[in-house]
């Protein structure tokens, strides 16, 4: 029987692993982009679990917002990635520090 | 009549604006400022009707609440009343006179506009003084006035000597103020608000509180806040010790000294304790401190009068020596007295230094009255108006004067008999007694020195003296109307009648329970008493001594030579003005810069600013420049402050359950 | 159940409104293009007067309690609204002279207001989210629009990943919100709340995420990294939207998330806000000191600002939000006019962006160096200016509630603060101009900018009308 809690203990370590992946990853700015889906989807994870257990559709629904918004984000992601890829021709995340201090 | 107040007090400050601040034309200044004081005047005139001739309503409302600071408003409101209707009558009036006065007198000057803007806003602050119906207002129209003032002295400011003048009116106030500032405080810390019909409902509660500011002694709460506010009056209207300012402040333009420095600004003192007489009746202790003060402003300042040679400066003492009477009348709880003694001053000393311009015009910008005499024939209407100006001011029977100072020195004399301001009521009797002869003394010392005898001026301007223009005489004239006839007119109804209703304190005025018989009677009576006797002795010195008549003796006429002589000390000690200016120049002026100077070399210089300001600024910049750092522009870096951000929260609120501070 | 639009009508005809002005955009060459930009400022004339016409008087819930419509949500919606109009104002002579006066520009513009305005309505954690993502989102490709500048794309990366970051933990909370009180509703999670006596642990957890996203969006102390480095890369026109009307968005975000949704962890968000504003006071006033760029320097002025007015929200009485809500506000106009003087000193190929670019403004023109010196005193807090009363009635709020410490730490933080502000008018002032060229400017810009010094100004001498404005929509 899985139970609430694996759900969010699995939830939880996703999302561990989104922001160490953000914070270790200092090469590829798409990982990044990685990182940030993969929180999402952690948080999703928590809606649909607390949904299913708390017998009440409304996380589920907020899931769906949830997913129709990233993929908006990403695509901004994208278009900024692209833009930058273009100006600097390098997307390393260690390069990104022009304006500091 | 809320609009109406309203108009009264912002026609002259948008005068004020159009003339100060736009580049217009002298014709455009001088026009937009006397239409907005002219329509101030004439709605002055209708609220006078309405309220103390009609017995209207009497106006006390906030009209706009600035800010609430916990349970004390800063408010701007108007009280209307008899006693500020009077005064708005005055101001208005006597302002209007010296707008259409400047043309003439301020004709060739450069600052044409800036001079009528600054007249004008003088007009708005005073205004704004005399309507207020709270503590606020009345210390922002006490400092805008001070303000003018200051400008106003130093109108001609390349002159060293303006610079002087306003520079030492701005201190010597500032004394004062600080005073005013100090008292209203103590209002509001024991009263809890600053409208004054509030203040004034709690003042019985407080009759007997006691306070210790300096452990173990008690004193009485009112008697503490009446001398407090009374030292605010004291540097305002020019009071023994802190009158240095005034004699200076001639330095300025003469409309200025006629509406400033004699007319209204320096009445303001009079019209606050008048204003405050609730208050003021509750501390015998603070009226004997103001008879006091009073008594020897009147006496000595009118010694004063009779050594200077400057025509400004005679009236300038003489000023002051009046504003010692008001404030002897104040003393005395004749409050209506004082009000009554500021507005027949107010027309004849403003006429009197409106003259003393014109005589300055004609004599090309010449004040010494050595250098004058035997004017009377070229200019016959300054002659006449001086003359009945000065009457006016000696009190001689008739003129508006005699009626106000007559009734100063019964309060004095009522003060002494009663008593219940011990010997200060004694002594203030005898000083406004003796009063009375100097100043008919100093007074016709002057007029016969500039309008009689020899002519001692030089060839060049005897050739070209003739009388002013219209726009100089005839405020002069207008102005000698009231100062024949406002005492007459006044007296019954101000004095006798309940004519202030509750506007001032009246039940203990020495005049509350008495009854006024006629004209005639009272100036029957008036002629039989001593003042009069001593008027009338001034008067005849005067003439033995300085009108060069064929049938008197010269030898009178080398009197005051002699006696300046044989009295040289005395002589001496009166032309350097008891002294106070260079004691104060000594100890005051020299011994704060000395003070300020090791301060500032020790303290500021080495501690403060070495250490304190310029060492704890490098510590900041240095602890700055190194925190810098932390933001090193890339993105891990970031991520990872605001993941600690979130783990050290999480460590804080959830792991040791929230009990950090 | 009922379905009344009419309180929501400005929010709808302004999604109208901007995909219209789309649609009617993409067939306009660049000549007209001015057609759109008047069609977007007639849009938000309409939306403010749509605003003023339902404004409420009392607070209601509509379209099944996902919305709430109150007073202090409708004074600030017009704010909001007000600040757009004029940053539009500023934005348009400095697009055209940089060659991006781009119907997109405006267009998400509009949709970040739209934003703005449903997060400021919202009462259900999922239209929090979208409002809050609509802003955010639009944000991201406004900065991103200087398409050939370097900075401005860095700028926009860093920005986007922190602020999904923040939206992703924002999101973690709210999901353990939804977990444990099993509603998005604000009112019922604020009533399970308090019915939970004894662990609260779980909701703590959850508290602290969405604090992280609230801080973030308000640029706070240890989550402020991005706003210096954005504001400084990003456009000023886009620099002065982001910094002014997002921030009243998110003081609405956070009296809606705390206040109305969480009361009964008040002593743990009182606690979180105290650190929070202690941090970014010090952080914000120390940093800004050793700027030269004057872009970055008003982000690190921001960051201090949101401390003083998490000040007031902190106190958790009706006064102090009142008073943070006035602090809002006047920062609002204040960051309005600073950067509207930084747009109004650059033009084509030149960024005034330096400290140093207003020496000697007073001898280019008195006019707008008078101007400035309002702005600079106003931020650094000197009577009678605007700045200075919401300064003091935050310090007031929180001498009141017992943190006398936090109110001395205010005080001398913005004491230090000072001597930025300070050094800009010496600049203007005292020194010669390093460069003379005349200022370009428009009608409408000279205008609305010094209309915006002398409210700061006006305001300052008479701020009782927009106090009591703010005391009353709280109430």
């Amino acid at each position: 029987m899985i139970v609430l809690s694996d759900y969010l203990i699995l939830s939880a370590v996703l999302f561990c692993i989104s922001m160490a992946g953000i914070f270790i990853n200092r090469k590829n700015l798409i990982v990044l982009l990685m990182c940030i889906e993969l929180m999402l989807l952690a948080v999703n994870m928590n809606f649909v679990a607390f949904s299913h257990f708390n017998n009440d559709i409304t996380g589920q629904i907020f899931v769906f917002f949830i997913l129709t918004v990233a993929a908006a984000e990403s695509a901004i992601g994208l278009a900024i990635l692209v833009v930058l890829f273009r100006n600097r021709a390098t997307i390393n995340v260690a390069d990104l520090d022009s304006m500091k201090g | 009549m809320k609009t109406i107040y309203l108009t009264i007090v912002l026609a002259p400050l948008i005068g004020a604006i159009i003339a100060g601040l736009f580049d217009v034309s002298r014709r455009v200044a001088h026009t937009v400022t006397i239409a907005g004081v002219g329509i101030s005047f004439f709605l002055s005139l209708y609220v006078f009707k309405y309220i103390v001739i009609d017995g209207g309503a009497i106006f006390n409302e906030t009209l706009y609440t600035w800010l609430v600071a916990g349970n004390i408003r800063f408010e701007v409101g108007f009280l209307v009343d008899q006693l500020t209707a009077t005064m708005l009558l005055v101001v208005t009036f006597v302002s209007w006179m010296v707008h259409f006065y400047t043309i003439g007198y301020m004709h060739d000057d450069k600052g044409y506009q800036r001079f009528f803007s600054y007249i004008s806003l003088f007009t708005f602050s005073m205004l704004m003084l005399v309507m207020s119906n709270n503590y606020m207002q009345l210390f922002f129209g006490w400092e805008a006035v001070g303000l003018v003032s200051y400008l106003l002295i130093g109108f001609w400011f390349t002159r060293p000597t303006a610079i002087y003048a306003n520079l030492k009116a701005f201190l010597v106030n500032r004394v004062g103020d600080f005073g005013f500032l100090l008292g209203i405080a103590a209002v509001l810390m024991y009263f809890n608000s600053l409208n004054y019909a509030e203040v004034f409902a709690q003042a019985e509660q407080h009759k007997n509180t006691l306070i210790q500011i300096i452990p173990g002694q008690d004193w009485s709460l009112m008697t503490v806040i009446c001398i407090l506010l009374f030292i605010g009056a004291m540097g305002k209207s020019a009071q023994f010790p802190l009158h240095v300012w005034l004699p200076d402040s001639m330095e300025g333009p003469t409309p200025i000294s006629a509406l400033i420095h004699a007319a209204t600004m320096v009445t303001a003192g009079i019209f606050m304790v008048a204003r405050m007489s609730p208050l003021f009746e509750l501390s015998p202790t603070a009226l004997a401190f103001v008879i006091t003060i009073g008594a020897i402003t009147a006496l000595f300042m009118g010694l004063l009068g009779l050594v200077q040679n400057d025509i400004k400066r005679v009236v300038a003492y003489s000023t002051l020596s009046q504003l010692g009477y008001m404030v002897v009348a104040l003393g005395a709880s004749a409050y209506g007295v004082a009000i009554f003694h500021l507005m027949t001053h107010a027309f004849f000393k403003a006429l009197l230094f409106l003259a003393a311009g014109s005589v300055i015009i004609a004599m090309h910008h010449e004040q010494d009255i050595r250098k004058m005499g035997g004017l009377s024939k070229y200019m016959p209407i300054t002659y006449w108006t001086s003359l009945i100006g000065s009457l006016a001011l000696i009190g001689f029977p008739g003129f508006a004067g005699f009626f106000s100072k007559d009734l100063i020195i019964e309060a004095a004399h009522h003060a002494h008999e009663a008593g219940h301001l011990g010997n200060a009521g004694t002594f203030a009797y005898y000083a406004v007694l003796s009063g009375v002869f100097i100043t008919a003394l100093y007074s016709f010392r002057m007029f016969f020195l500039v309008f009689h005898g020899k002519e001692r001026m030089d060839h060049h301007t005897q050739h070209h003296l003739h009388e002013t223009p219209a726009v100089v005489t005839v405020p002069l004239i207008m102005l000698a109307i009231p100062s024949i006839f406002a005492g007459m007119i006044a007296i019954e109804p101000m004095i006798y009648k309940d004519y202030f209703g509750h506007a001032i304190s009246f039940e203990h005025s020495p005049f509350a329970h008495k009854h006024f018989v006629s004209l005639f009677e009272f100036m029957w009576h008036g002629v039989k008493q001593l003042p009069f006797f001593l008027a009338m002795a001034g008067l005849i010195t005067a003439i033995l001594l300085y009108w060069e008549l064929s049938f008197i003796p010269p030898f009178f006429r080398q009197i005051p030579a002699i006696l300046a002589k044989k009295l040289s000390i005395i002589h001496q000690i009166m032309l350097n003005k008891y002294g106070f200016d260079r004691f104060n120049d000594w100890f005051f002026a020299g011994g704060s810069r000395n003070v300020g100077s090791f301060l500032s070399s020790a303290g500021d210089a080495t501690l403060i600013d070495g250490v304190f300001v310029n060492g704890s600024a490098k510590l900041v910049a240095w602890f700055a420049g190194t925190v810098r750092h932390v933001q090193t522009g890339l993105l891990y870096h970031y991520a990872f402050a605001m993941i600690l951000g979130l783990a050290f929260f999480l460590g804080t609120f959830v792991l040791y359950g929230s009990k950090l501070i | 159940m009922s379905f009344n639009l009419l309180p929501i009508a400005p929010e709808i005809f302004l999604l109208t409104m901007a995909c219209i002005i789309l649609l009617v955009d993409a067939y306009l060459s660049d000549e007209s293009r001015d057609l759109s930009y008047q069609l977007v400022q007639g849009t938000l004339l309409g939306t403010t007067s749509l605003l003023w016409l339902t404004f409420p008087t009392q607070k209601t819930f509509i379209l099944s309690s996902l919305v709430v419509i109150d007073p202090m949500g409708a004074l600030l919606k017009l704010f909001i609204v007000a600040t757009v109009f004029v940053v539009f104002v500023y934005s348009r002579n400095y697009l055209k002279a940089r060659n991006f006066f781009k119907g997109e520009y405006f267009v998400l513009g509009l949709l970040a207001t739209l934003g703005m305005m449903t997060m400021v309505s919202a009462h259900n954690l999922l239209i929090i989210y979208l409002g809050l993502e609509l802003l955010s989102l639009s944000l991201y490709a406004m900065v991103a629009m200087h398409r050939d500048s370097s900075q401005a794309t860095e700028a926009a990366m860093k920005y986007f990943i922190l602020g999904a970051i923040a939206s992703g933990m924002l999101l973690y909370g709210m999901s353990i919100l939804y977990g444990v009180t099993g509603s998005l509703d604000l009112s019922v999670i604020a009533q399970k709340t308090a019915q939970l006596d004894g662990n609260k642990t779980f909701f703590a957890f959850g508290l602290v995420f969405l604090m992280v996203g609230l801080a973030f969006k308000f640029g706070a102390v240890p989550f402020h990294m991005w706003v210096p480095d954005v504001y400084q890369g990003a456009p000023t026109s886009v620099t002065m939207f982001i910094s002014t009307a997002p921030k009243l968005a998110a003081f609405a975000m956070l009296m809606r998330l705390l206040i109305e949704g969480l009361p009964a962890m008040q002593a743990e968000w009182q606690q979180m806000l105290v650190i929070l504003s202690v941090l970014s006071m010090a952080v914000g006033n120390i940093i800004a000191i050793v700027q030269s760029n004057i872009k970055r320097m008003l982000a690190y002025s921001t960051i201090s600002h949101v401390g003083f007015l998490l000040l007031g929200v902190l106190t958790a009485t009706q006064t102090g939000y009142a008073a943070a809500m006035f602090y809002t506000i006047v920062y609002a106009l204040m960051g309005l006019g600073g950067f509207g003087m930084i747009v109004l000193l650059s033009r084509a190929g030149f960024e005034a962006e330096n400290v140093v670019d207003f020496k000697g403004l007073n001898e280019r023109s008195p006019w707008y160096a008078f101007i400035m010196l309002i702005l600079m005193l106003s931020m650094a807090g000197v009577p009678p200016m605007l700045g200075f009363w919401a300064k003091l009635s935050v310090l007031m709020e929180a001498v009141h509630t017992g943190y006398l410490w936090l109110a001395l730490v205010g005080v001398i933080l913005s004491v230090i603060g000072a001597y930025y502000y300070l050094r800009i008018i010496w600049m203007m002032y005292f020194e010669k101009p390093l460069d003379n060229e005349p200022i370009v400017t428009t009608p409408d810009m000279q205008v609305a900018l010094s209309a915006n010094g002398l409210i700061i100004l006006g305001l300052g001498m008479f701020p009782q009308a927009l106090m009591m404005a703010c005391v009353g929509s709280i109430g």
